[in-house]
């Protein structure tokens, strides 16, 4: 080391250029040399964002772009694509009675979730907003059904609601024998069934979501507010609920998002039956596009979906979340 | 949504004020019976089938409600031995596994260059990640499933694996990049300074200083793809391939008579997501809360 540093003085000194010390970074500040610096850097930046762009290009956007291609011809999934008939699968899918219903369902699922499992979520969240024993205990428990899978889920639910099954039996056992549906086979009630079981699932997540947003609400304003007279109530209303704005918003951009591609729940228990009661813009895809081997037919119906998704979306993103810091969508409607 | 300054999503720390005396409101009571009726809701359920499975089907035929009497085994040792199941576990474990690795590396690889470089178009690359976060895989399943025949990945469970990757990257993205711009520019020039290049600055510092982000997202990207269903089940049609949630669905249909061995492979079926998740529950928890609240 000191001899290094002993024959680099002795250059500088005597005004020769130093031995190899002569460091990329150095010379990169002088004009000529600057070009292999950007190439590099050009490089560095496709290999960095390449890997993911090709994994996210290959599929993600192409199966995208062909949907709307397959979607103007009719198609059996076999041969060319020979028969164009523009805009055809979308009309038929359109007037079909069962997709429009399919679609109902989907928007029945989502007003269903706002109306029900925001307020269940969010009071409990508030309830539960202080010191407990076993805090841990129950965000463990409660939390369980989230990551249990959708399949096991399904599994469960249509043993338990079987006739006479575990359901059927616990009613009776309290009395409420004469309120027994035949829950999974009555076109009159599928849906709520079907509703009952996504909230046991999805519940806990929202719960604990907004427990941690209460997190964030500072002790302090609570406790002027209290001085100042204010009532619990009237602290929930003015300074715990604004506050929580942002974490409800997102909670109910989920919960939309969640209602539109509803499928796995829905295929294992009811296949979207009886008589199409259950049936989600998925399933019904799923069971006229795929089982039928109609892949132009399925793919409009899939990109129906894709344009409800995305305008939702962005509507929400524009109107709901702008308030928020503003996301990386609204800067694409901009 | 978009967070520009980035809290690492760790649970909050309760308050730094803890020590406070401990008022017994009226609520509080009120407070442990919603708990308790929270909690119960959500057992109810996930009891049932753990001691279900120790009864015969004959037994739950006659009384749905009711202990195991006798206490019978031979329908969670039977789902133990059959190699099908074990089978399902490898091949979830795979899936999963994969793709966990694969959004993890391209994600923040990507990310990185997201949040530190800055070149032209980068806004614009970055919205096209994001408008992946508004479509879920189930929504492209169809067009995917012709896209994986022409790619020659059907029952295959790369097939499965990398559309899991990549319909992960957006949140991964999404995450990582307002963590990686947050580390301070000065840490970037002292490391610069010191002789590292800007990858080497990455792999040393960035990926240690981020490794709360960089958790939050494995661990998303691995219960998304361990408990996913579609894409699985368009993809994969030889139960050689199946993944554990398909196995369950499919076992329901082939044993339907027998209601005890369905609800052993149910019980079954939730333990390695539930042990996961009791093990990492911190984690897991911060993670979901952390990534949403911005």
């Amino acid at each position: 080391m000191a001899t290094d540093r002993a024959t680099l003085d002795q250059g500088l000194a005597s005004g020769l250029p130093g031995p190899t010390l002569a460091s990329p970074g150095r010379t990169g500040t002088v004009r000529p040399a600057a070009r292999p610096g950007r190439a590099r850097r050009r490089l560095e930046l496709a290999a960095l964002i390449g890997p993911a762009l090709v994994l996210f290009a290959c599929f993600v956007l192409v199966p995208i772009v062909i949907a709307v291609r397959y979607s103007l011809y009719n198609w059996s999934g076999y041969g060319p694509l020979s028969d164009f008939i523009g805009l055809h699968n979308y009309r038929a899918a359109l007037d079909d009675p069962v997709f429009r219903g399919a679609i109902l369902h989907n928007f029945i699922y989502a007003a269903l979730s706002v109306v029900f499992q925001l307020p269940i979520s969010l009071g409990t969240a508030l309830l539960l907003n202080r010191k407990l024993r076993g805090q841990r205990v129950f965000r463990l428990v409660t939390f369980a059904p989230y990551v249990v899978s959708e399949a096991t889920t399904a599994v469960i639910w249509l043993l338990m609601l079987q006739p006479g099954g575990f359901v059927d039996q616990v009613m009776k056992d309290m009395g409420l024998g004469g309120l027994v549906q035949t829950w999974l086979a009555d076109i009159h009630i599928v849906l709520y069934t079907l509703f009952v079981v996504i909230t046991w699932k999805y519940i806990g997540f929202g719960i604990i979501l907004f427990l941690a947003g209460l997190q964030g609400v500072p002790v302090e304003l609570k406790e002027a507010a209290s001085l100042d007279g204010a009532t619990p109530a009237q602290s929930v209303r003015h300074i715990t609920l604004p506050l929580l704005g942002p974490t409800i918003r997102i909670w109910v951009f989920l919960a939309v998002i969640g209602s539109l591609q509803l499928f796995d729940l829905v295929w294992i228990m009811t296949l979207g039956g009886p008589a199409n009661a259950s049936d989600t813009m998925i399933t019904y895809l799923i069971y006229n596009g795929f089982q039928s081997n109609e892949f132009g037919y399925g793919s409009a119906a899939a990109v129906i979906l894709f344009i409800i998704c995305f305008a939702f979306a962005l509507l929400y993103q524009r109107f709901a979340l702008r308030r928020d810091t503003a996301g990386a969508l609204t800067r694409i409607v901009n | 949504m978009a967070a520009t300054t980035w809290a690492p999503p760790a649970l909050p720390a309760r308050s730094a004020a803890a020590p406070k005396r401990r008022r017994w409101s009226l609520g509080t009571p009120f407070s442990y019976m919603t708990a308790f009726v929270v909690m119960g809701i959500t057992l109810v359920p996930i009891l049932y089938v753990v001691i279900s499975g120790f009864r015969t089907s004959a037994q739950i035929n006659t009384a749905p409600v009711a202990w195991p009497h006798p206490w019978v085994f031979t329908n969670y040792t039977s789902v133990l031995k059959s190699s099908a199941f074990w089978h399902y576990v490898g091949n979830s474990l795979f899936v999963a596994l994969t793709a966990t690795a694969l959004t993890v590396a391209t994600g923040s690889l990507a990310a990185f260059a997201l949040a530190r470089y800055s070149f032209k178009g980068r806004e614009a690359l970055f919205a096209v990640f994001m408008v992946g976060l508004l479509f879920p895989a189930g929504v492209a399943s169809l067009p995917l499933y012709l896209w994986l025949k022409n790619l020659g990945l059907l029952e295959n469970l790369m097939g499965v694996a990398l559309p899991e990757a990549a319909f992960s990257l957006p949140y991964t993205i999404f995450i990582l990049r307002p963590f990686l711009r947050a580390v301070p520019g000065e840490l970037e020039d002292a490391a610069v300074v010191d002789g590292a290049s800007r990858l080497r600055f990455f792999r040393s510092i960035l990926v240690p200083l981020s490794r709360p982000a960089l958790t939050t997202v494995a661990i998303l990207s691995f219960i998304t793809s361990w408990n996913a269903y579609l894409l699985p089940l368009l993809v994969l049609s030889n139960p050689i391939h199946y993944t554990l949630p398909l196995g369950t669905a499919s076992f329901q249909t082939t044993y339907s008579q027998d209601t005890a061995a369905i609800l052993a492979f149910a019980a079954l079926s939730m333990v390695p997501a539930l042990a996961f998740f009791v093990l990492a529950e911190r984690r897991i928890v911060g993670s979901l809360t952390g990534a949403l609240r911005g």
